[in-house]
């Protein structure tokens, strides 16, 4: 009785929506945004909507992590929205699918998307092909967050220059905070802090874009030192998913030295303990010898192929690309913007935070442009992991690693061949 | 006669119809692309896919990760189904007991977590677990024993796994056992005691040769549940640390889902389906036995 009211119950709720969408004549877009991005687009557009009172945007965040697989099962599925936050390194993947529509006429003919006022590398990580396939919206690279008072308290008054440098102060603090605290947070289940060690090296990690390289003296140099921070207990043997609460414990001095990105800014000024609101600030990564490279990310929004909305999509790239709505969304959540001309607004220019990234800016490296690269990578930080718990040694990780990209890359280098003969 | 037949068939074709839409199309569509290296390249335009023979199932009973994952599962059944079945009997005893109040208020706090939702529940159990601020260690911490990494320590990752895991199912089998424990007549409890049976006895003669058949059921029941171990990894570890807490079919999804493989996944579907059958056969011999005994 009661079971079936309450699914009358629904098919009568499901009969008014569909109703009420059949009496609508707006054009629908769907917008896929992921993580912190997510949480505040549907309050970064409203503008947008207001502007646009024909358009209805229909957001959906996507956890970071289930990102990726969501895009591509939404691709199998035939699912996919009409406009996407796409991480720049997943272009390429997605291009080799087809999935994606050149953006190159829209831009050409748009008043706001102005491809001088860009970044040059950011915006020509989105070309892939010769053709442009995503405008990018914010500007991402990992750098250090750190503890100035812990830091000073271990004899220091500056950031790390260079790994040799970094590597006195990490020691310093743990001498200072005892066996059950750490000076380095390097989270297990990451693969971004070993990749930016890794891309601080002058060699590539893949050959050709064909075979691992991951035997090379450069790659087994990031690697040495990776290993070394947890070997010397630096850093704990813990994922992300063990550190229930990152700012606490940070707060807690459970870590000094954590790499992370831009949305970092805002969540630690919103969630790191009041009274350590001064004591926290951002850094430049050091490198081998001196300053170094960090990785070339972001996001970028991208329309695909499939889309029956292409016109309403690019206004609402159009819009997120404003100037005006670049800044607000700084000030949301501490999103780099891409823009030149948004860098020196007052906001940007007077932000303590945002100059290290401003800096590091300038020295990004992007990693290898193959579609396959997220699994690569993933293996990369599976066998990190297996090297800093001490299951196998390094040469033979190494070894493991080139036989494994070599297996995943085999498909890649067929159709390359294939297409080098016809 | 024939005319028997062909109403036979006309009342059976229903279900055959359901039957080979969705059971033998898809697992023949699937043996065809296991023997292929079909996947996101072949999706996006056909020509990209290649006919491999069997290299798929070569390579992965090559692949140390394979047999990781197996190990993993059998690990997680044979600590987890004992367990869970020991741990139903025993609440279905409790709740069953003379001795016991508010009866139905047990039965209903035992059988919650059954329909909790498992993701909402692993954020609790994430913390129960927390090494250093975890309800866990801190009890474990009472009696003195150090505290355990539980959620990043390779060795302890899977327990805790089964801990949940068992927490969560053990309601399931105790309603049913409650049921098979109500049925055993009250007259062979009196007639042993009189016969002078210990509490002990009373429970090893009596109580599990009436429990016996509901038990072998609740066994493959729970077995075959337990080698399909997903969603507990999936939300509490993601298979990690050093995938020690990566399943079978964690790593089927993985290569599926994750990657888009199909064509391995495919073939990590068949060799699972292999094992389950070769156990299933195992299992009803067994019980065979159990029953001409």
């Amino acid at each position: 009785m009661t079971r079936r009211a309450a699914i009358a119950g629904l098919a009568g709720v499901a009969a008014t929506a569909a109703g009420c969408a059949r009496r609508d004549s707006r054009t629908r877009l769907q917008f896929w945004a992921v993580g912190r991005e997510g949480e505040v687009a549907a309050q970064l557009i409203q503008g947008f909507t207001a502007q646009h009172p024909d358009i209805e945007v229909q957001v959906q965040q996507l956890p970071g992590t289930a990102a990726h697989e969501k895009i591509l099962t939404a691709y199998a599925g035939d699912t996919l929205p009409d406009v996407c936050q796409l991480g720049n390194t997943w272009v390429p993947e997605l291009y080799a699918l087809k999935a994606l529509s050149p953006l190159d006429e829209f831009v050409s003919q748009s008043s706001v998307v102005s491809p001088d006022d860009y970044f040059e590398g950011i915006f020509n990580a989105n070309r892939v092909g010769g053709a442009l396939y995503g405008v990018p919206w914010y500007v991402d690279t990992r750098l250090l967050f750190y503890r100035r008072d812990l830091l000073q308290q271990a004899g220091f008054d500056h950031p790390p220059q260079d790994w040799a440098e970094w590597s006195q102060m990490l020691a310093a603090i743990k001498s200072l905070v005892g066996p059950d605290r750490f000076s380095v947070l390097l989270p297990l289940n990451e693969f971004e802090p070993l990749l930016v060690l890794a891309l601080q090296q002058p060699g590539e990690l893949l050959r050709d874009g064909r075979w691992g390289n991951f035997r090379s003296e450069d790659f087994r140099h990031a690697m040495s030192f990776y290993e070394e921070m947890f070997r010397q207990q630096w850093a704990p043997r813990a994922s992300n998913t063990q550190i229930s609460n990152v700012w606490d414990e940070f707060s807690r001095g459970y870590f000094s030295f954590y790499i992370s990105g831009p949305w970092q800014i805002g969540e630690f000024k919103r969630r790191v303990a009041p009274q350590l609101q001064d004591a926290w600030m951002t850094a430049p990564m050091p490198g081998p010898s001196g300053p170094g490279a960090s990785t070339a990310g972001g996001a970028s929004l991208v329309i695909f192929e499939k889309s029956k909305n292409k016109r309403a999509a690019w206004q609402l790239i159009e819009y997120l690309s404003m100037p005006q709505t670049q800044r607000d969304f700084y000030q949301l959540i501490g999103d780099l913007p891409p823009r030149r001309s948004v860098w020196q607004s007052p906001v940007l220019a007077q932000s303590v935070y945002a100059k290290a990234f401003h800096e590091q800016l300038a020295r990004v490296r992007s990693p290898p442009k193959v579609p396959e690269w997220e699994r690569i990578a993933t293996q990369m930080r599976l066998m990190a992991e297996r090297v800093v718990q001490n299951q196998v040694s390094l040469n033979a990780a190494l070894a493991d690693l080139d036989r494994q990209t070599d297996e995943i890359l085999e498909k890649r280098r067929w159709m390359l061949d294939r297409h080098a003969q016809v | 006669m024939r005319r028997f037949d062909r109403a036979a068939w006309i009342f059976v074709a229903p279900a055959l119809i359901v039957l080979a839409v969705f059971f033998f199309l898809p697992v023949l569509a699937a043996l065809l692309i296991s023997l292929t290296d079909f996947d996101l390249y072949a999706l996006a335009d056909f020509s990209n896919l290649r006919f491999v023979g069997l290299k798929n199932y070569g390579q992965l009973l090559t692949e140390p990760l394979f047999w990781k994952s197996l190990w993993n599962t059998f690990y997680f059944v044979l600590l987890g189904v004992p367990l869970s079945i020991g741990t139903s009997l025993g609440a279905a005893l409790l709740v069953n007991s003379k001795l016991a109040r508010w009866r139905s208020l047990f039965r209903t706090v035992y059988f919650a977590p059954v329909v909790t939702t498992l993701v909402a529940v692993a954020v609790v159990w994430r913390y129960i677990f927390h090494t250093r601020y975890g309800f866990l260690n801190y009890t474990l911490g009472l009696v003195g024993i150090d505290p355990i990494d539980w959620m990043g320590d390779p060795h302890w990752a899977m327990p805790a796994i089964v801990i949940l895991a068992v927490w969560k199912n053990f309601g399931y089998n105790m309603i049913i056992l409650l049921a098979a424990l109500q049925n055993i007549p009250e007259d062979l409890y009196e007639a042993a005691r009189i016969d002078g049976a210990s509490s002990w006895q009373l429970f090893r003669h009596v109580t599990l040769p009436g429990l016996a058949p509901v038990l072998l059921l609740v066994s493959i029941l729970t077995m075959t549940g337990y080698f399909q171990l997903f969603a507990e990894p999936y939300v509490m570890t993601e298979g990690g640390p050093l995938q020690s807490t990566l399943s079978v079919l964690y790593f089927m999804f993985e290569e599926g889902f994750k990657w888009w493989s199909l064509g391995r996944a495919s073939a990590v579907a068949f060799l699972l389906f292999v094992l389950m059958f070769a156990v299933t056969v195992l299992q009803l011999r067994l019980g065979r036995r159990e029953g001409a005994a």
